[in-house]
Order: C-alpha cells, then structure tokens, then sequence
C-alpha cells in the first residue's frame, strides 16, 4: 500500500518508525487492516478516528503488545515486530498508554524511577521533569491515587520521557479529562515537542491532534481513511474521512465550515456509521464535543 | 503461669509460621501464584541441610550459607520455566503445576530418603538448651533465635522491596505488568527474582524446622504448607507483616489449645483459621500491599 504525499517526506531521510501494511485480528475480530505509515525524525504524526477504529490497536501493535497477523513495524531500519515490548522500550520506543497506567502502590517518584531503570542515554532526567511539572516535585512523596486525573496523566507523561525516548507514542491523552484539563497537558506537550523528539499519537480529540501535528492519518474501523498534512485538510474532509461519510453527506453538514459551533458526534459513539447517515451522541463527559476548533 | 508460659511459646512458634508463610505470600503477591509445592520445598532445603552436613562435615548453621542461595537459585530458575510457561496459560495452571512439583518432589524424597523423620542439629546446645523465667516458664533459645530470625528476614524483605530497584521493579510489576514492560522490565526476570526471595527464605524456613522438630517426607503438605496457609489467610493475603501477625495468632492459638486438651493443638489453630476466613476473609491486616 503507498502512501499518498509521501515522496517528497521522503527526501528527509529514512524514516526512523515504519508501519507497513499492518493487519492485527483481537480473535475472530479484524482490528485493523493494512495499516501503513511512516513517521521521520522530528515529526509530530496524529491518528485520528472515532472509538473502535483501532487507533489503539495500532500504538500497541507498535509498542509489542499486539502481536500483527501479517505486516512489519520497523524502527530505525530494523525489524522489530517480534520483539519484546521491553526489548522495544529499551530501544526508545516508548509508549504513555491509555488511562496512564500508573503504579498506585508506588509513590509519584518511585514511578518516576521504574521509568528511569532502564532508560537510554539522554537529556532528559527525573530532575528535569520536576521542572517541567512544577508542582510535581514537592508531591513526589504521595501515591499516585491521590493526584488528580491531570496530575496523573503529567507523571505517566514524565515516566515515558525520562527513559529518553527515540520515538514517544501517546495514547489518547486526553481521554477522561475535563477540556480545561487537556488544554493545559496539550500546552506542556507543545513545550516537550519544542524539544525535537519524534512523537507518533493518538487522538479522539481531533481539534487538540491537529494542532500539534505535521502529518495526520485518520482511521475508521481498521482502515485508513485519510492521510496527510493538516494544512492541507479541510474541516469537510477531515469530518468525511472521520465518520466514513461520502462527500455529499460531508458537504451538507458544513461543519465548522463558518459557524464554528456546530456540535458533531460525540467520540464516544462506537456504532458503524452507515453510508450517508450521521448518527448524533452526546459525550459521557457532560457536553458535546467539538471535532474541529471554532 | 501455665497460660502465660502457652502465650509465650505461641507468640514463639509464630515466627517459625511467619517464615513458612511470607515466602507464599510474596509470590501469591507479586504473581498471584499459589505454589502448593512451598511446604514441599522447605522439607527438600531440610534434606539438602543434612546432606551437606553429613558429606562435608561443615558446622551445622554454616548449611544455611550454602543451602540458602541454592534454593534461591533453583526458585529463580523454576519460575522462568515451569512456573511461567504455566502462568502464560492461566493461573489457574499453576495451581495444577505446583500441586503437581508437591508430589514429584513428596516421592522422590520418600524414594532417596525413605519415611524415616530426621532432624538437624540434635547436638547443637542452641538447639536443646533453654531458659527458666521464673518457675514454670522456660524457653529454648532456639525459638527465640527463630523468631529474631523471621524478624530480621521481614525488615530486610521490606527494606529490599522498598528501596532497593529491583524491589521497585517487584511492586511496580505486580501493580501492573504491562506497564512496567513499557518501562523496559523484563516481568519474567522480575517474576524470578521474586520467587529467588521466596524460595530463600523457604529455605530458612526448612532447615529451622528440621532443628525445632522433624522432617519426614509428607512434613511439607501436612504442616508446613496448611500452617503457612493459614498464617497467610489470618494475616492478609498479600500483606509480609501480616504473615508474623498471622503466625503469632496461629501459634498461641495451637498452644491454648494444647493447654485446654494436648491432643487439640492443631485443631485450635484451624478453628481460629475458619473464624478469621467467616469474619474477616480479607485478613487482620487489611492493607493490600507489601511495603
């Protein structure tokens, strides 16, 4: 499968995280489905798509903890699909999993540490992230139940950098946090991101994705639907690649398309969208979300 | 006096229980193994004790520096093969797997060692000498030292866990293993030198025993295993100190009873045991983690 716009990426250099043309099955079920990207040095690279879609499938495919039924993920050239997902951390791909995972028997630095056992050389330390998160070092002795949603996402966060990664993958980084709260942990990530590192995520929530990303591939159902660089995207197609409708149904939605505010469906919805149809939902959370930013 | 005298040896015996129970603990803790074949493996540290006591001629408590470090060994090679390729099926597998290492090694020690009980150390004055406190109460050395013994190998395991790195790694493991893989831990080496710790002081445990009563080839599932249990279950799964509170409470029970009707020695423990399981089957101690 090609990539489209890929060519001229291309020129950059070898790509140093390859996905190509992956297929990974949960059992009977097809969870995605020739799946090809390739991320370079220095690139912000989003997938986005609704709940179900296999976003993360995919990262956890990357990361070793799905193993593919065809396909190859390859790191800096090499061959990694049947390694170990420890093997991989230690070779800096290293993934902030969804609903951060922390270690609640173990205090915020203790979870700072097992992050650093066996990190690669790098710039960054335990000190550094303390200086990154402000509040973080004076709370360092608590356990990790007693931090707030967003407190915790900045230790799962902090736990990923300090093993220097090569390639940092995010998994749905906002997922149950309040807006005001994502906004803030998408800011310190443009702060981490300043920094060079190579960053491959995933999203629900499209407006804050695109806005940190170079490149964007959009997913429904196991399959990509969308590729490319978010400058180039308009909101109709972005919509039309996300939902799976056709482009008729995209152009009558208009969304965003001047009055900003209108409400889309929810990225909690997790029902195949048929042809044309659109189905409405509210977000768990208390409100409708917005896909694309006013 | 006679009542006090059942108190202190209980309290006594339970150090002994602590050190049969907190390896159990450990790896029901960190890999939610129950290893049916702990008390058996205590019984092969004993025989192994006697065995290089009786070729090498070493003084008797220098055994424990060999045999220790070689039961930690054979513990950290046993969960990374038969232990974990049964984990990789289910737990549940484990169960079957180490109920059925409990009787391999049961016959194979009834085979090289016949039915005949030993024990170690007869001739040792740590081991037949006691104290008098007052009149009627008198107290080996050998308990105490037991008891100072599961102690110290408590506040260690607790040191060890809290921090030491690969103590980190334990806990951060058994609170979530695919985590702790996206950190770069390898599970099963950390799942090895779990068991290593366990399989140590299991070893402790064995050689005590064959110097405070006997070994016989079934000492491990008639007695050290159900008392571990059992100290296990009164103190809270999962929790290392519960296991001395466990066996304390284990211990003075056992010795109440044997003051009311020698003959109910162990049926008082047991029923303290079911009492605990009825009212309270999370344990006495309550907290849900080691350190």
């Amino acid at each position: 499968m090609t990539v489209p716009g890929d060519t001229e990426r291309a020129e950059n250099g070898t790509p140093l995280l390859e996905v190509r043309d992956l297929t990974v099955h949960h059992g009977q079920l097809r969870a995605l489905e020739g799946i090809s990207l390739r991320v370079f040095p220095g690139e912000v690279y989003a997938i986005i798509g609704a709940n179900g879609a296999g976003k993360s499938t995919l990262l956890r495919t990357i990361a070793g903890l799905h193993r593919p039924t065809t396909g190859t993920v390859l790191f800096d050239g090499r061959d990694v699909t049947r390694l170990r997902p420890e093997r991989r951390a230690t070779q800096g791909i290293v993934m902030v999993p969804e609903g951060r995972r922390l270690f609640g028997s173990l205090s915020v630095e203790e979870n700072l540490k097992v992050g650093a056992t066996y990190a690669r050389p790098g710039p960054w330390t335990i000190e550094r992230v303390y200086e990154l998160f402000g509040w973080m070092r004076e709370r360092s002795n608590q356990k990790t139940a007693q931090l707030s949603g967003g407190e915790q996402q900045s230790v799962a966060i902090g736990r990923a950098l300090v093993a220097n990664p090569r390639v940092l993958l995010l998994d749905e980084l906002s997922l149950g946090l309040a807006p005001v709260v994502v906004q803030r942990i998408y800011g310190m990530l443009s702060q981490i991101l300043a920094t060079g590192l190579t960053v491959l995520l995933v999203e629900q929530d499209v407006s804050q994705a695109l806005r940190v990303a170079s490149r964007v591939q959009c997913l429904l159902e196991g399959r990509t639907t969308l590729e490319g660089e978010p400058g180039d995207l308009t909101p109709e197609r972005v919509e039309a690649a996300y939902f799976g409708l056709g482009e008729t149904a995209a152009g009558g939605g208009d969304a965003g398309g001047g009055n900003g505010g209108q409400p889309v469906p929810s990225a909690g919805h997790r029902s195949p969208v048929p042809g044309g149809g659109q189905a409405m939902g509210q977000s768990s959370g208390g409100g409708s979300e917005q896909l694309w930013p006013g | 006096m006679a009542w006090v005298n059942a108190i202190i040896q209980g309290v006594l015996t339970g150090g002994l229980y602590a050190l049969f129970a907190c390896g159990l603990s450990l790896m029901f803790g960190v890999m939610k193994v129950v290893n049916l074949a702990h008390g058996d493996l205590a019984v092969v540290a004993g025989y192994v004790a006697i065995g290089v006591i009786t070729v090498t001629r070493i003084p008797v408590l220098w055994s424990f520096l060999i045999v220790v470090p070689v039961m930690a060994l054979l513990g950290y090679v046993l969960q990374r093969t038969i232990i974990q390729s049964a984990l990789d099926r289910s737990v549940l597998t484990t169960l079957i797997v180490t109920f059925g290492l409990s009787v391999v090694i049961e016959n194979g020690l009834l085979q090289f060692f016949t039915a005949n009980s030993r024990a170690i150390g007869t001739d040792l004055a740590l081991v037949r000498d006691s104290f008098k406190v007052g009149s009627q109460i008198q107290i080996g050395y050998l308990l105490v030292v037991i008891f100072a013994v599961a102690v110290v190998v408590l506040l260690g395991l607790q040191y060890f866990l809290s921090a030491s790195k690969y103590g980190r790694l334990i806990r951060a493991v058994a609170d979530d293993r695919e985590a702790a893989q996206l950190a770069g831990a390898d599970y099963r080496h950390v799942f090895g030198i779990a068991a290593a710790l366990a399989f140590g002081t299991v070893a402790l445990a064995g050689i005590s025993y064959g110097m405070y009563s006997q070994l016989q080839p079934t000492t491990g599932t008639d007695t050290i295993l159900l008392f571990a249990f059992a100290a296990v279950v009164i103190g809270g799964l999962g929790s290392l100190w519960g296991t001395l509170l466990g066996g304390v409470v284990l211990g003075v029970a056992q010795q109440i009873g044997a003051q009311i009707n020698i003959s109910d020695e162990v049926l008082a423990g047991y029923i303290v045991f079911l009492a605990v399981l009825v009212l309270r089957p999370q344990g006495l101690t309550s907290r849900r983690t080691q350190s």
